[in-house]
């Protein structure tokens, strides 16, 4: 039995080494001073990360990108608080119906929502543009953010909320003193699962990108089309500090303010 | 006054829902209403489509041996990814869910870690190992096992490759879901009944973890098959997949209406897995990994 379970831990370490070790590939490569971005290691340097920043057409993606991202975020965050107060405290006709119409953005394929809403757009002759990019993200994250506030909402006493009422509050004063703090984490984890989605995206956003306008996935995937060159290693060194440090200080952040509340 | 008390009440879950639901519904609902019609829109030579009711393009769609070819390799591809992600999946799962290590929170955080790195970054890291000059090659010709480096890249296999790398913690993450929800005293009455190990492993944990297992290959199934990223990145140029046949007529043929004909078939084959798996299993499971 004892040699059973070891198997399994020596498993369960070999599955982790293969999710993980690409990536940190990806991150000592970046650092290598050889000409080429790939093997042997020639020595240590921050040399592509110079270049990074001297690269015009990056910094450029990477503005478009933290932009998108940031009001990606924030406007499928206020969308997905609202409506999941509605779903989660009131009791309606359809209620079945409206919550699949609501998280029917994940069920249907990125590439088939990417098509429908570009040639539907078109057709209302709204040409590509950041706004339509824009509109894109906030439509695929919404579900997310709906799944993840919902989730918190469920879980918070409805006597707090008829404690304030009783105490003359208006609903309004309720959500703002009451409502609010309590699924404050939630918020903030949905609008950061929002943040990295958008930054992340590659599927849709290859549709409807206008014509010269890149965000840094995009950028990634044109600067494939020729061959892998170290720069490309800097930027997804830089790619995963970005969303994996997000999240960490999102969490630091929620945990502080679920300290401060108790 | 007391009945129009009842009546903003009653309107409120709408007036919060509204913003919600009106984008998806605009954007969404009404789209893909809209590429049904197109697609029995014709194209002419101008450019310009011709509106009207032609079956041109879903004549070409299905019966053209060459789409058909396609789709089974897309459903064949995400079919083999899905298996491996089972197979790849479910021990590392169990582990986390059942070990008492002190570093469960960092495995559970770990787990989480992929989804938060770029999906194109894990894609194109791959080159890094398998390429020509990429970690193996220059790794087996530094040790002389080989003298030429390999050509591993670029064929179904890394297609694969790349979908189970990026698929495999959704179905990690599902099945750990399940099996952390499991009653152990389950478990133990069946050792205490008599069962060997083995035997409580097949007879009790194995089918309580279904619906994590199910919910997990839906995931990897849907996700696997819809796209065009990976095939692009990693496989050759016979490894199309379905969403590659999309994204080729909308963008480089700028053919819109068979595009929209090819979308819908993609959408009605992935649709009915979905309506399948919601029968026979139910959303709450998937939804139970955002808990």
């Amino acid at each position: 039995m004892i040699s059973g379970w070891s198997l399994i831990r020596g498993v369960t370490v070999l599955v982790y080494i293969f999710m993980f070790l690409p990536v940190a590939v990806v991150i000592l490569l970046a650092f290598n001073s050889s000409q080429f971005g790939s093997f042997p290691i020639e020595g240590f340097s921050f040399r592509w990360f110079v270049e990074l920043w001297n690269n015009d057409a990056i910094v450029r993606a990477f503005r478009v990108s933290l932009l998108l991202g940031f009001l990606t975020a924030v406007i499928s965050t206020a969308m997905g608080v609202l409506a999941s107060l509605a779903l989660v405290r009131y009791d309606f006709f359809g209620k079945g119906l409206i919550t699949t119409a609501l998280v029917a953005p994940i069920l249907v394929p990125e590439v088939v929502l990417a098509v429908a809403l570009l040639l539907f757009l078109r057709w209302l002759e709204m040409p590509k543009s950041f706004a339509l990019l824009l509109l894109g993200h906030v439509i695929f994250t919404l579900p997310f953010v709906l799944l993840v506030v919902q989730a918190r909402l469920v879980a918070v006493k409805r006597e707090f909320e008829d404690a304030a009422m009783s105490l003359g509050a208006n609903a309004f004063q309720t959500f703002r003193e009451i409502t609010l703090p309590l699924i404050m984490p939630a918020v903030f984890a949905g609008m950061l699962f929002a943040f990295t989605i958008s930054f992340d995206d590659i599927t849709g956003t290859l549709f409807w990108k206008p014509g010269g306008v890149e965000t840094v996935p995009t950028q990634i995937f044109a600067m494939l089309r020729n061959s892998i060159s170290p720069e490309i290693n800097a930027l997804g060194a830089v790619m995963v500090a970005v969303t994996v440090a997000m999240p960490l200080l999102g969490a630091a952040v929620a945990r502080r303010m679920a300290g401060s509340l108790r | 006054m007391f009945a129009s008390d009842v009546e903003r009440a009653q309107a409120r879950p709408w007036i919060l829902m509204s913003p919600a639901l009106l984008s998806v519904t605009l954007l969404l609902v009404v789209p893909v209403c809209f590429i049904i019609v197109y697609s029995f829109w014709l194209r002419t030579a101008t450019g310009l489509e011709q509106t009207g009711f032609y079956l041109d393009n879903w004549v070409e769609v299905l019966t053209d041996r060459f789409y058909l070819d396609i789709l089974v390799q897309t459903l064949r591809i995400a079919a083999t990814s899905t298996l491996m992600c089972i197979l790849l999946g479910y021990v590392p799962a169990y582990f986390i869910a059942m070990s008492a290590t002190r570093h469960k929170t960092l495995l559970i955080l770990l787990l989480m870690l992929p989804f938060w790195i770029s999906y194109i970054i894990r894609t194109m890291s791959w080159i890094n190992i398998l390429g020509v000059s990429g970690a193996l090659n220059v790794f087996l010709m530094w040790t002389g096992i080989i003298s030429e480096p390999l050509q591993i890249l670029y064929n179904e296999g890394t297609v694969v490759l790349g979908l189970v790398h990026f698929l495999l913690p959704f179905m990690i993450l599902n099945v750990y879901v399940s099996l952390e929800g499991l009653d152990r005293n389950l478990i133990d009455a069946a050792r205490s009944l008599g069962c060997t190990g083995w035997q409580a492993f097949w007879e009790v944990t194995l089918p309580l973890s279904l619906p994590g297992l199910a919910a997990g290959s839906l995931l990897c199934f849907v996700l696997g098959a819809g796209t065009y990223i990976t095939p692009m990145v990693l496989g050759g140029p016979r490894d199309a997949m379905f969403a590659n046949l999309v994204f080729e007529a909308i963008i480089t043929q700028l053919n819109w209406p068979l595009g929209s004909a090819l979308s819908l078939v993609l959408l009605v084959i992935l649709g009915s897995v979905v309506l399948v798996y919601n029968r026979f299993v139910g959303m709450g499971q998937i939804a139970k990994s955002f808990g």
